[in-house]
């Protein structure tokens, strides 16, 4: 498996660490039970999945992968904060 | 017919022409007091349990696949009760002695062999962790012993014990942990829960469920509806699939694990062995393979294989470990769907929805915990109340508060 940096090009998988599902919102500090979903609840796909990565052994970003859980095709690679350009 | 050594002497007289079927492939009927989703070790060994200690018979186990294609046919076989937090220690510990009454129970041979397992230490800070362990352990009347360098010297000579960077210092050592042959407890559960008149459904993927009133009366599989008092899911690594399909959302992620095998050897490894400095842990197959693993690959994944990256640092465990096994072959490696839940405990429950009972979350330990969860799954579906061992198992958990994060992790299920 490799992913697509925007800023560095296609890196192997282990430079790369994970963070999991990218969907998940953080609700308001005084949302109540509704965190309890954040913290621990995960629609854990098996298909497409939006994901957090972090290019750890290169530059340093927070990326947005798009993959599919049963065979890891990769569909988009994006940082993660919007405002972040190459 | 018993198995016996009557019957395979008897057998072997008449050429091996005889043997029966161990257990019966049914065809699926259309009503059940008791559905169990996932022909695993631990849909098995529910129906085993509900059937001998419960006397609820009417009861189908169905499997998508065969029997034993899951994770209870692609785990590495270790057993040990060696765990810390007081919410763990006595499920587990139910589980080892059913384990070592297990054969004798199923009339089959699944293999059983306390070999002990020993969990390396490498540093000042390992070992403090270790002492504290085994001291819960015989707190709770589980056996551990602490063993110095020179006692795992004794035991296992080849070791790298002056490695620059992990030399091994000693050991925490569990000597009734051991290993069981894996496929052996599926087909082992399967014979004596058919032979009590369970059904075991094979090719019968669940695909909905039949809700009623806000309550679960039946499934919807690939082989038409069949309805159920009760219906049980036990599908480990699919949990949240088929959770999903009564519209519930779970505290797990499925990630893979691999598996690998080398070619078959003289016999060198006597015990369980892991390594303490990296997820590496080894032991020898009866056949003579050796058998090891080490970390999960990380990410969400329902693809039954894993990538390269964890295979070249699994082997770099191993070479840490034991230098001498450089260069050996491998013969094969393979992949399961792990169910990681958010503190890395599992969850045996009721379910928000009436009628949907919950066995999930096993992360990389669940072989280990077959017989207990079999045993506490049952109790659940039979009495509506946790056994006695597994009441910290609870969904709610997450929501109060009362995790079992033995690794201390927090909600990060691929550290788990
Ligand atoms: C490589 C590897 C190594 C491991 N090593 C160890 C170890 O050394 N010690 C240890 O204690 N544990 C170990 N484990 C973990 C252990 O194997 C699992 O936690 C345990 O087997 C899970 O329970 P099970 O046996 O019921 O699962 P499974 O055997 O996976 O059973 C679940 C079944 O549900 C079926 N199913 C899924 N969806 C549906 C559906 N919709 N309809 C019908 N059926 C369905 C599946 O086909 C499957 O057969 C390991 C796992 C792996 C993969
Ligand atoms: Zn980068």
């Amino acid at each position: 498996m490799r992913i697509d940096c925007p800023f560095c090009g296609s890196r192997e998988i282990v430079e790369f660490s994970y963070l999991g599902d990218a969907g998940v919102q953080r609700p308001a500090p005084d949302a109540g039970s509704v965190f309890t979903d954040y913290v621990y609840l995960r629609d854990n796909v098996a298909g497409r999945h939006r994901e957090y990565w972090y290019h750890g052994s290169g530059c340093h970003s927070w990326l947005v992968v798009e993959r599919d859980t049963r065979s890891h095709e990769i569909f988009s690679v994006d940082y993660a904060h919007r405002e972040t350009v190459r | 017919m018993r198995n016996s050594i009557f019957s395979l002497a008897l057998n072997a007289l008449s050429g091996h022409k005889h043997w029966q079927p161990t257990w019966r492939d049914a065809e699926p009927r259309a009503a059940y007091d008791v559905i169990i989703i996932g022909g695993g070790g631990h849909g098995l060994a529910t129906a085993h349990y509900l059937a001998k200690i419960y006397g609820i018979t009417n009861v189908a186990v169905l499997e998508k696949s065969w029997i034993g294609s899951g994770n209870v046919g692609r785990n590495t076989t270790i057993v040990r009760s060696n765990y810390l937090l007081p919410g763990n220690i006595p499920f587990y510990e139910l589980s080892m002695k059913l384990w070592e009454g297990l054969e004798q129970d199923l009339n089959y041979n699944a293999m059983v062999s306390q070999r002990g397992v020993l969990n390396l230490f490498h540093s000042d800070g390992q070992r403090d962790g270790y002492v504290r362990r085994g001291n819960a352990m015989r707190l709770h009347g589980v056996d551990a012993e602490l063993l110095d360098q020179a006692a795992v010297r004794k035991l296992y000579p080849f070791l790298d014990f002056d490695h620059a960077r992990f030399p091994i210092q000693g050991g925490l050592l569990q000597k009734r942990g051991g290993t069981v042959r894996h496929d052996a407890v599926a087909w082992g559960y399967a014979k004596t829960a058919s032979a009590r008149g369970v059904d075991i459904v094979q090719n019968c993927e669940v695909r909905g469920f039949i809700v009623e009133d806000g309550q679960v009366v039946g499934v919807e599989t690939s082989r038409g509806s069949i309805r159920a008092g009760k219906v049980g899911m036990a599908v480990a690594g699919a949990s949240s699939q088929v959770a999903a399909m009564a519209g519930l959302k779970l505290p797990i992620e499925s990630h893979v694990l691999q598996a690998f095998v080398s070619e078959g050897l003289k016999p060198l490894i006597p015990g369980v062995i892991t390594f303490g400095a990296g997820h590496f842990y080894i032991s020898q197959s009866d056949k003579g393979g050796l058998v090891f693993g080490g970390d999960i690959d990380g990410y969400n994944s329902y693809a039954q294989r894993g990538n390269l990256p964890v295979v070249e640092d699994v082997c770099e465990g191993g070479m840490a470990l034991m230098p001498m096994i450089g260069r050996l072959r491998l013969l094969r490696s393979w992949g399961g769907l792990m169910d990681m839940s958010m503190d890395g405990s599992p969850i045996i429950d009721r379910t928000p929805i009436s009628g949907l009972y919950l066995n999930a979350g096993w992360c990389y330990g669940g072989f280990k915990a077959t017989p207990a969860s079999g045993l506490s799954f049952a109790h659940l579906l039979a009495t509506d109340t946790a056994h006695e061992t597994a009441k910290a198992y609870r969904l709610d958990r997450f929501a109060t508060g009362h995790m079992l994060d033995e690794k201390g992790q927090g909600a990060q299920p691929n550290l788990h």
